[in-house]
């Protein structure tokens, strides 16, 4: 599309070309931005840079001289321009206050333990107090424990209960609008289903935790009322209209002479669809999942208010779950600016970030070669 | 019409496969409707009773769980700010990168199909990521830097506010704007440009002049579809500038402000005694819902005339 025929150079014109193109990189910029600054947040924790741990290893004040200016800086906990400005003896004064301090610190060896290291982020480690090594996420303890493995895990569970509920009403309804439904009843259907997709996930978590969650627990007998299976559902909801839209497209963009010439074969209409236009469309149907896979994972409201925010392990279905999302909006606001808290949330949002980039690309992918496809233009 | 869609039914030799296979979708979709359906009415039949002019018109006192004398007047300003806000930056760098897509791009071209690539997973970038980059990037950096240059020595720029949760928001809602904007573009059809362009018109005036104004409808869609998907939106705003209580109405960019969705939030999980804050909850989600499925109706009307328009001048 657009316009083909030339035109006479003005340099107005001109000037409003380029500057109509530099506009629409904002679109590259800010992704970019997005990816660079929330990173930015998390990156002394990735390079290692600073430590959690709760008992610093203690330099001798005599060593004072022999160590380096910025390794000493970094001890001392202080800013440069503040070390710059500090003269010799206000710094041995820091020093001595240091070792007193490491004298009453908390009797415990876990104390000592860098707990932002990858390895205590990721596997289970056999804390003080425990009988075998877990998987914990408790930042906010003496020992601040970042296992991020429990809310992994607990976003994983809620989005797969939500795609196992939203994935066969949406095909299914995706089928019937598409091939089955008669045009007028079509053009009702669709933009009802897609007002689905205007309800407020904030809306849809409160209706998850006032009204669902009392009537589900009713149905199913469950102990704890908020849980993963009450999120998941409420979860479903959302992502009902991504993966209607996109299956809905691809079933539509298959040629009608597919049908046409399955029925004329003697095929029934619902031989025709599932027989010829599904198998045609598999690969949307495919990108559908993967986005809704996306979006439910990176949905923040729904899970926050509905999933009981419990950081446990566990494979059952009924127990409370933590995701990624709602571990970022509630503790955010309350984690020390740039303190190892606040940067473990920017990572693990970089590494939300990560994913639904991915699964974007993948999904954007399949359905272009799709279409490119069923066009006929490869 | 198509030949397809007149088939007659009763022709076709009957199978139960067919019976059942139609029976089952159409379930489905008649599922998908009904969730619909329970959500809106259980909104409006229990929210109905509580919502009043006295409701809507009032500044509530510190304690907003108190239904006597709560209201959600701060809160709808609130909203309709930061969303008033967002629309002025999302709107002209919106609607100017579909424009550059649909007249300008060369289709083929690597740049073309970056910028697609990249507006397609804007998009997809979870709410809660854009919180963390609002206060990232719009708090932390700009805001921060800004101090620094005006040299105030007390946080102005640099804390959660108006400004940067509305930006944030814009970001966040560009590719809705983008992708309306460009289908209105696309659904004008060749050959106005072609007869403006034949009359001597340059290809700018012949896009400001003929093909933008046919576009509106269009683009005003766009816009609105972005207005109600931010108005409910609030985990972007979490860290950018919501407030859980503001004595009064905000005045400037630079403060903070309550917020409808936020405030559905704060009542559902912070409230002392649920059964007592329930009427006001109610009321409060379907003050949010009316806001947002009105948009979203004038967008979804819009857009089927637009659609049928265009169906009848190809």
């Amino acid at each position: 599309m657009g316009i083909r025929r030339g035109h006479r150079a003005h340099p107005g014109e001109w000037l409003a070309e380029k500057f109509i193109f530099l506009v629409s990189l904002t679109a590259i910029l800010m992704v970019f931005l997005i990816f660079a600054f929330v990173t930015r947040e998390a990156l002394p924790l990735i390079t290692g840079e600073v430590s959690s741990a709760a008992v610093q290893p203690v330099i001798p004040v005599a060593d004072m001289d022999k160590i380096p200016a910025e390794k000493l800086r970094i001890y001392l906990e202080l800013t440069p321009s503040q070390f710059a400005t500090m003269d010799h003896d206000t710094k041995k004064l820091l020093m001595e206050t240091k070792v007193e301090g490491a004298q009453d610190a908390p009797d415990n060896k876990d104390a000592k333990i860098n707990t932002i290291e990858w390895r205590y982020l990721l596997f289970p480690y056999q804390w003080s107090g425990y009988d075998k090594p877990v998987y914990i996420w408790q930042p906010v303890s003496e020992i601040k424990k970042y296992n991020i493995i429990p809310i992994v895990i607990g976003s994983i569970k809620t989005t797969l209960i939500a795609l196992f509920f939203a994935v066969p009403l949406a095909l299914g309804a995706a089928i019937y609008v598409s091939q089955l439904a008669s045009p007028k009843l079509k053009e009702y259907i669709k933009p009802a289903i897609e007002m689905l997709s205007g309800i407020p996930s904030v809306v849809a978590g409160f209706f998850a935790l006032i009204f669902m969650a009392t009537v589900l627990q009713k149905v199913f007998g469950y102990e704890s009322r908020l849980n993963a299976f009450v999120a998941g559902i409420a979860l479903g909801f959302a992502i009902i209209p991504v993966v209607f839209s996109i299956a809905e497209d691809a079933l539509t963009s298959v040629p009608r002479n597919f049908t046409q010439a399955a029925l004329a074969l003697g095929a029934s209409r619902w031989q025709a669809a599932w027989q010829v236009v599904l198998p045609a469309a598999l690969p949307g149907v495919f990108a559908a999942i993967v986005l809704g896979f996306g979006r439910a994972i990176g949905e923040t409201m729904i899970v926050l208010m509905a999933s009981g925010n419990a950081s446990i392990m566990s494979g059952n279905i009924f127990d409370s779950a933590r995701t990624i999302t709602a571990t970022i909006a509630a503790e955010l606001a309350e984690a020390v600016f740039g303190g190892d808290h606040y940067r473990i949330l920017f990572l693990i949002g970089a590494l939300l970030f990560l994913v639904t980039f991915l699964t974007n690309m993948a999904g954007e992918l399949v359905m272009h070669r799709l279409k490119g496809k069923l066009e006929g233009k490869k | 019409m198509n030949p397809v869609n007149t088939i007659d039914f009763r022709t076709k030799k009957f199978r139960a496969g067919s019976f059942f296979f139609t029976g089952l979708t159409g379930l489905a979709t008649v599922l998908i409707l009904a969730i619909l359906a329970t959500i809106l009415t259980d909104v409006v039949y229990n929210g109905w009773g509580t919502l009043s002019w006295h409701f809507v018109s009032t500044i509530p006192k510190k304690d907003f769980f108190d239904s006597k004398t709560t209201g959600v007047l701060p809160m709808i300003i609130g909203t309709a700010s930061r969303v008033f806000v967002m629309t002025l930056f999302v709107l002209p760098i919106g609607v100017i990168t579909a424009i550059y897509l649909t007249e300008y791009a060369p289709n083929t071209s690597i740049i073309t199909r970056i910028i697609r690539a990249a507006v397609n997973n804007l998009a997809g970038v979870p709410s809660i990521v854009f919180g963390l980059f609002g206060l990232g990037f719009f708090v932390n950096f700009v805001g921060k830097n800004l101090d620094v240059l005006f040299h105030h020595p007390t946080a102005v720029w640099g804390q959660p506010a108006i400004i940067w949760a509305s930006l944030t928001l814009a970001v966040m809602t560009m590719p809705v704007v983008i992708v309306a904007t460009e289908e209105a573009l696309k659904a004008v059809p060749q050959g106005l440009r072609e007869a403006s362009l034949a009359l001597g018109g340059t290809k700018l005036q012949t896009i400001i002049k003929i093909v933008l104004p046919q576009a509106l409808p269009g683009i005003l869609t766009g816009g609105i579809l972005a207005v109600s998907r931010a108005a409910g939106e609030v985990a972007p705003i979490l860290f950018t500038g919501v407030a859980y209580y503001m004595a009064s109405l905000p005045q400037h960019l630079t403060d903070q402000f309550m917020d409808l969705g936020y405030h559905v939030f704060v009542l559902s999980t912070q409230s002392p005694n649920i059964q007592q804050t329930e009427p006001i909850l109610y009321a409060t989600v379907l003050v949010l819902l009316i806001l947002t499925f009105a948009l979203n109706l004038v967008a979804i009307f819009i857009r089927s005339n637009m659609r049928r328009k265009m169906r009848s001048l190809h």
